[in-house]
């Protein structure tokens, strides 16, 4: 019996009228690594965005683990501009902001990475062991969470040396090289101690030799850290390489899912990647 | 009706000063359509053209001194623009406003050395300074002309940005910068003219607000500045008619509640209504809700 | 309950206590140079005191320079550190001077002070330390309420609606019917305030460094990550409405002590003198010193006062030499001068005097230790 990590439902999300995803249903299983493809402006990003609650979607939910996170139908102006299907049936809203979703246990990165670039690699770590500490800021101003602290501090370091960072801990984590600081993303990630990580485009910019390693190095910590993965990624050796199953975008909609195998046979695939002959 | 008649003089100049804080107020609105930038300096500028008026005037007729003032005022925005917000295009946007009133400071200093901080009289212009009865109201023929005049250069402006190629470019620029600079738009004189026509409605805006108040002092510009500011907020801000209905809209109520006896509050008034529509329409009357892309 | 539990449960165990006693010696250890400093600097100021006559420009400028340090450390906590660009200083600053000025005037003094008033509403005072927790708190009450609404919006309309609060509440404070209370438009004075230099040290040295606690504080990184990048902050699980309200809540706090502390040094108030130019001065003090460097921030605040007090008084003069005249010089051109030189650094020296950097004792003498190490290096080439 799998157990259900992430659910999403007819998850739909319209920027006025643009349609940037449309009724997009996934699965994800605990242990998996699944992968999120598709053509660039597929809504991939978006999806990512909907789920951590960045954006709010126009309609459907996000379950994880179990509990309803995000739901929204459309209001206002937006009934109106809504393109999708109207179905009676209104979904409550929830509309969590990030933080409350990443202190559930979902932690990401980003497509172009996002760093505190004035601060240093061990602080990039420890800033995200903030969230979990019980202090409150008087206790924390007069250092009576000094125990708190000194664990987090601690179990930071830790980290850092198991990925490799110990020795730049001192740097401003904008001086570090690119390959680096997407280490340093994934880390900061792992120090929310999520169970699910989303990663958008982990290997960007990354030749084959750097991909290779990113592969394995996402599977270790898969395994290590308990994890289920969802990631969004372009290259195919990768994806098709390490992923449980795959599903497939194109232009907000879900065309495709299914193991690295079924899908690479999948014709609609085929044709959204290479594109399809006028005359054909 | 019977509040009408009571207070028709101050429904009056309700719309006489909201027709003159749109003219300030469309200065603040396209400046920040384009550079995303408070020009917290625009009220100083507003004000300086009134000590130029004062100081004009007291040497050449009006024919002579009203051009140059406006001359004058429209230079000012230039130079401002050129020497403390072009060398500040690429750093973060904190630094630009901290130039901002930088700016504002040093022209509220300057007019203070100048003057020794004494309030100045402002000049009789003949024909608008002169007074007129409408109904039961005496006031003051620039109270008509005010909302007329406003209206004309308004539609003017909205012609201007709609039908000509620099009109184009500003709309280029204000959905977005980047990409307008990559397409040729020479972006620095866009900026610089947008400079130069809310320099020139301030003007407009400061010979019209100067003959009702009759006097000049260095921090004169400090309050409509903020309140034509607030007006670009409530009408959402980068939108040029909502800018001028949020004007109109604060400079009556601000009115109507000096009428009403509460004359302290009627600058509290102003930023009452701005933390209202911020919280309940933050995007302000016609503004467009913008996503930021992550 | 076993031992281990209940010390998990945050109770202090005797071995818990020493250990914190123990980290305690330490950082006293560790930083005992600092410590000797700051003592060394208590006593040159207290033998100043008693060499110089009291009315000194020096000790003007080392009290005013200490409040103004204090206020601007607390806007840089707001705009440095935390990067929400708060234009309510001054507002801030009135609210506190006006509650430690209300609750300590003396009884007696009552009648005098609010003469129009029937010697005003409220019959009693309270001890000037407590009346100047008061003061922050007060601010920090108004600040609370304004972030409400305000913060959940872009930087850009905090400026706004801080400043247009600002102007609010010096409009409120004038108003008549509230006359009783504040004593309307009229002066408050008679309260107790300082004559000593110590004392604003010692206020404002507190004030310091409990911001500088906070700033290095969990608290304080996740105050710099939301200003180095609020979306990824938020990804990292921090809540930025609440953060970023602590952190305005805080520097209002701080400017409320501040505006008390400004009052005892006047001696007198009035809502009138609370302008925005005020705030734009602690901006610039700000902006001067570093934005994000409190070391920059209290010494940008001695330079300011020392130069606009006393340095540059001299502008402001006119000035014959024989029958000669100076150009310029007459009154509101030493703020001229100033303005400029703001611009200047605004323009071309956009990190200030310490950009993000901090004056540290470990920084001083490693600072000697280097001109020391050359020169032995010099003599031995």
């Amino acid at each position: 019996m799998t157990e259900n990590i992430l659910h999403t439902e007819k998850l739909t999300m319209q920027f006025g009228g643009v349609v940037a995803l449309y009724n997009l249903t996934i699965d994800v299983n605990k242990g998996e690594i699944v992968a999120l493809i598709g053509p660039n402006g597929a809504g991939k990003t978006t999806a990512f965005n909907c789920i951590t609650g960045v954006y709010e979607p126009t309609y459907g939910s996000v379950t994880f683990c179990g509990e309803t996170i995000v739901s929204n139908h459309p209001q206002g102006k937006m009934k109106k501009m809504y393109l999708g299907e109207k179905d009676s049936e209104k979904l409550k809203v929830i509309r969590p902001t990030p933080d409350k979703i990443t202190k559930l246990g979902i932690a990401r990165t980003f497509q172009n990475i996002r760093l505190f670039n004035s601060l240093t690699v061990f602080e990039n770590v420890l800033v995200a062991k903030h969230m979990r500490a019980k202090q409150n800021v008087l206790t924390a101003t007069l250092r009576l969470n000094w125990r708190e602290e000194k664990r987090a501090r601690e179990e930071s370091l830790a980290l850092l040396e198991e990925q490799g960072l110990l020795q730049y801990k001192d740097e401003l984590a904008s001086s570090l090289p690119y390959g680096l600081q997407r280490r340093l993303e994934i880390s900061r990630a792992l120090a929310t101690e999520p169970k699910l990580l989303l990663l958008d485009e982990p290997a960007a910019g990354m030749n084959p030799q750097e991909t290779q390693e990113l592969a394995e190095f996402i599977v270790k910590i898969k395994n290590k850290y308990d994890l289920t993965i969802l990631m969004i990624e372009h290259h195919m050796d990768l994806v098709m390489k390490i992923s449980n199953r795959i599903y497939v975008l194109d232009f907000g909609k879900l065309i495709a899912h299914g193991t690295p195998a079924e899908v690479q046979k999948n014709q609609r695939v085929i044709d959204a990647y290479l594109g399809v002959a006028e005359d054909a | 009706m019977e509040f009408i008649n009571t207070n028709l003089p101050y429904i009056l100049a309700g719309i006489s000063v909201g027709g003159q804080y749109a003219l300030i107020s469309i200065g603040y609105t396209m400046v920040y359509g384009i550079l995303r930038l408070i020009n917290f300096a625009h009220g100083d500028i507003f004000m300086v053209a009134g000590f130029a008026m004062v100081y004009l005037s007291a040497t050449s007729p009006l024919y002579i001194s009203i051009p140059f003032t406006i001359i004058i005022t429209v230079l000012l925005g230039f130079v401002v623009e050129r020497v403390a917000y072009k060398p500040l295009r690429s750093a973060p946007r904190m630094s630009i406003m901290i130039s901002a009133i930088g700016v504002s400071y040093f022209l509220q200093n300057c007019a203070w050395y100048v003057t020794s901080g004494l309030a100045k009289q402002y000049p009789k212009i003949p024909w608008i300074g002169d007074s007129i009865s409408i109904g039961s109201a005496t006031t003051k023929i620039v109270t008509v002309i005010t909302p007329i005049l406003t209206f004309i250069l308004v539609i003017a402006l909205v012609l201007l940005i709609k039908y000509t190629k620099i009109g184009m470019a500003m709309r280029a620029m204000a959905k977005d910068f980047e990409t307008s600079q990559l397409m040729g738009v020479k972006i620095n004189s866009v900026i610089s003219f947008t400079f130069i026509i809310g320099s020139f409605l301030a003007a407009i805006g400061s010979l019209l607000y100067f003959t009702n108040y009759t006097t000049v002092t260095p921090i004169a510009g400090a309050m409509p500045g903020l309140k034509a500011f607030v007006a670009a907020v409530f009408g959402g801000i980068g939108s040029i008619p909502g800018a001028v209905i949020g004007a109109f809209i604060i400079g009556i109520c601000e009115n109507i509640i000096k009428g009403l006896g509460w004359t302290t509050f009627s600058d509290a008034f102003t930023f009452a209504l701005l933390i209202i529509i911020l919280v309940a329409k933050p995007t302000g009357l016609f503004g467009e809700k913008s996503t930021d892309k992550v | 309950m076993s031992e281990k539990n209940r010390s998990l449960n945050g109770v202090i165990t005797p071995q818990r206590k020493n250990e914190f006693f123990k980290s305690v010696l330490g950082f006293i250890r560790k930083n005992w140079v600092g410590f000797a400093l700051i003592a060394a600097m208590f006593a040159v100021i207290f033998i100043l005191e008693q060499i110089l006559p009291s009315s000194s420009m020096l000790f003007v400028v080392l009290k005013k320079g200490a409040i103004y340090a204090l206020v601007a450390v607390s806007m840089n906590l707001l705009n440095g550190f935390t990067g929400l660009f708060s234009l309510g200083q001054a507002g801030f600053m009135l609210i506190g001077s006006y509650t430690y000025a209300i609750f300590t005037i003396p009884l007696e003094a009552r009648d005098a002070v609010y003469q129009y008033f029937n010697g005003g509403i409220i019959k009693f005072t309270v001890p000037v330390p407590v009346a100047l927790i008061m003061a922050g708190l007060a601010a920090a009450i108004f600040a609370y309420l304004i972030g409400l609404p305000v913060l959940r919006l872009k930087s850009d309309y905090l400026a706004i609606a801080t400043l247009g609060f600002a102007e609010i509440i010096r409009a409120v404070f004038q108003w008549d019917k509230l006359g009783p209370v504040t004593n309307g438009s009229n002066l408050l004075k008679r309260f107790p305030s300082f004559s000593s230099t110590l004392y604003p040290f010692f206020v404002s040295g507190i004030c310091i460094t409990i911001i500088v606690l906070l700033i290095n504080s969990s608290y304080g990184r996740a105050f710099k990550a939301i200003r180095d990048d609020e979306i990824a902050a938020e990804a990292m699980g921090i809540n930025l409405a609440k953060h970023k309200q602590l952190s305005f809540t805080i520097s209002s706090f701080f400017a409320g002590v501040g505006g008390a502390l400004l009052a005892m040094y006047q001696t007198t108030v009035q809502a009138a003198a609370f302008k925005s130019s005020m705030t734009y001065e602690i901006l610039l003090i700000v902006v001067i010193g570093g934005i994000g460097s409190v070391t920059g921030s209290i010494l940008s605040s001695f330079l300011f006062i020392a130069s606009s007090e006393w340095w540059l008084r001299f502008l402001d003069d006119e000035t014959y030499i024989g029958s000669f005249r100076v150009p310029l010089l007459a009154s509101g051109f030493r703020k001229v001068v100033f303005s400029i030189v703001i611009m200047i650094v605004v323009l071309f020296y956009r990190q200030g005097i310490m950009g993000t950097k901090e004056i540290s004792v470990d920084a001083i003498l490693r600072f000697f230790r280097k001109l020391f190490g050359k020169e032995s290096r010099e003599e031995a080439a």
